[in-house]
């Protein structure tokens, strides 16, 4: 009995480092970025066009822009193809497809951001350049090579949360004459809804934070984008960008930047999983799966 | 005689395994048909022979022919949905949709091209009228149906069914998930429900096939062994291996 206390204080303590290790961060952050946004004051910081770190401007407005755009883009994109692909791959290919094709998505998330970001500034902004105009660095080609990015997220936890519908459904919904498309989008898209917000949320939180691909194909200006061909600095790139130099107030206002972008993530997840909270039949199918499995 | 449903020689194999042999049945309209049989022996395949639903697993061939009013019933795509409309099935764990009582019922409806909302809400509540749900669920049709307890989840579950029309109602072990008394009202139901439909139930309650059905058939290993009426098989069995079943003495 001694020794399995003595294992489970261990266990406590590397646990509790883990957890204290994103505290330290969190608060070091913040002690940092705080005192910058209470001398500019956050109205200022937040909506002030002017980012000229040298003489004491700080606004950071065109970098939200910059985030969001490139965020809501990757999304459009990450979730069309990779929602698209998880129905594909769950209802209609054979299982043992499934096995080789699925495994091969989830490989994409372990290729290196700067490789994603090489292909993008190798390939994709020539083609934006000659083909839509523009510097062909823009919220276009970022949104791109996000969406990419975040395509195995989406698709492989998408495929878990359709693999969990329980199977009855599907053959009540067939037996009644249903085929298997009418099956999929009236009956186990529903069920499968939370797993897929939350696909979509993890998805979106890889794709604010990503750094190195944006700031390869991004363009960085510090102008507001007026439209999608238009070059964008997003918030991470911002801090990427000019860590490397930056001191006294400017460093500090690149920790407030790293506030902000904090703060954006920490709603975006909340509205997603209060959005997840309101859909009473997808939580109700995993509570059915739950009661099933015992 | 017209039959509703009736096999000529019906066999089935999953791989190398043969799940049915020679199944010759005919099975009366508008009445209760029970088949008995103890776990394995193929009843609830043949079950699933009529409205097709075998097909759904690889590695399935069938042999024979399979009579629906007289009309063998196709092979391949076409008809599929039309054949499933006409011969609906009862699950045995209670299958309701994960969304509100209302779109469950309204499900079959849809799927056969009923939109307007006049129509389906008329549809609905004749459905649930024919389960006797109407009264118990008319102010709660929103609500979600996996809140239901389990008897009304069945009922609502045949209401889906009834929505569409069928013609045929296959029934697999469909009180199995249920307790007595809610077994007892299931019953009770079908035998309201088989002045208009033809019923099929697969049941490993033989107590159960002998209160509901009119006819009754035994099988084991696959094969139909006897097919009769049901005061016959369970009074006067013919065979010595459904005397041995009926008797209690294996299965």
């Amino acid at each position: 009995m001694r020794k399995e206390k003595v294992i489970a204080g261990v266990l406590a303590a590397l646990a509790l480092t883990a957890i204290s290790a994103l505290a330290v961060i969190a608060s070091f952050i913040f002690k940092e970025g705080l005192p910058i946004i209470a001398k500019v004051g956050l109205a200022e910081f937040i909506f002030s066009g002017n980012w000229h770190p040298l003489d004491g401007e700080f606004g950071i407005l065109p970098m939200i822009v910059g985030s969001l755009a490139v965020t809501a883009g990757a999304m459009v994109i990450g979730v069309v193809f990779g929602l698209g692909c998880a129905v594909l791959l769950t209802q209609f290919c054979p299982p043992r497809i499934v096995s080789v094709i699925k495994p091969s998505i989830e490989l994409l998330a372990g290729i290196p951001s700067v490789v994603y970001g090489f292909m993008g500034v190798a390939i994709l902004v020539p083609l934006i350049r000659e083909h839509l105009g523009g510097p062909g660095l823009s919220v276009l080609a970022s949104s791109v090579v996000l969406g990419v990015m975040v395509l195995p997220t989406v698709t492989s936890i998408s495929v878990d949360a359709l693999q969990a519908v329980p199977r009855a459904y599907f053959e009540g919904s067939v037996a009644l004459g249903a085929t298997v498309w009418q099956t999929t989008h009236m009956v186990t898209l529903r069920a499968a809804r939370s797993g897929i917000v939350a696909a979509v949320i993890l998805g979106m939180g890889r794709a604010v934070g990503e750094t190195m691909a944006v700031i390869m194909v991004a363009g960085n200006t510090l102008d507001l984008p007026h439209s999608i061909l238009d070059p964008v600095r997003t918030l991470t790139s911002n801090i990427a960008l000019e860590m490397g130099y930056a001191a006294g107030d400017h460093r500090k206002a690149l920790f407030a930047t790293a506030v902000v972008l904090l703060a954006i993530i920490m709603v975006l997840n909340s509205i997603a999983l209060a959005v997840s909270r309101r859909l009473p039949a997808g939580r109700q199918a995993g509570r059915a799966a739950k009661a099933a499995a015992r | 005689m017209e039959y509703k449903l009736r096999t000529e020689n019906l066999g089935l194999h999953y791989g190398d395994f043969c799940a049915l042999k020679d199944v010759n049945i005919s099975i009366r309209p508008q009445a209760i048909t029970a088949i008995i049989g103890p776990s394995g022996c193929g009843k609830s395949t043949l079950l699933r022979c009529f409205n097709r639903m075998n097909e759904l697993i690889a590695g399935v061939r069938t042999s024979g022919r399979i009579l629906l009013d007289g009309r063998a019933v196709h092979d391949g795509a076409a008809g599929l949905t039309q054949l499933r409309k006409r011969v609906g099935m009862v699950f045995q764990r209670p299958n309701p949709f994960p969304l509100s009582v209302f779109d469950n019922v309204a499900y079959g409806p849809r799927v056969h091209g009923m939109h307007k909302g006049a129509d389906l809400e008329a549809a609905v509540e004749k459905a649930l009228r024919a389960t006797a749900l109407w009264d118990a669920l008319k102010d709660k049709l929103r609500a979600p149906a996996l809140g239901l307890p389990a008897e009304q989840q069945q009922r609502l579950c045949i209401s889906r069914l009834a929505a569409v029309e069928p013609e045929v109602l296959l029934m697999d072990e469909p009180c199995s998930a249920l307790d007595p008394i809610a077994t007892e009202h299931i019953e009770e139901l079908m035998r309201e429900l088989a002045r208009r439909y033809t019923i099929v139930i697969v049941t490993h309650n033989m107590q159960q096939a002998a209160r509901v059905s009119s006819e009754t058939g035994f099988m084991l290993l696959g094969e139909l062994v006897e097919f009769g009426l049901t005061t016959a098989i369970f009074k006067n069995p013919s065979d010595k291996r459904t005397e041995d079943y009926v008797t209690g003495r294996y299965g």
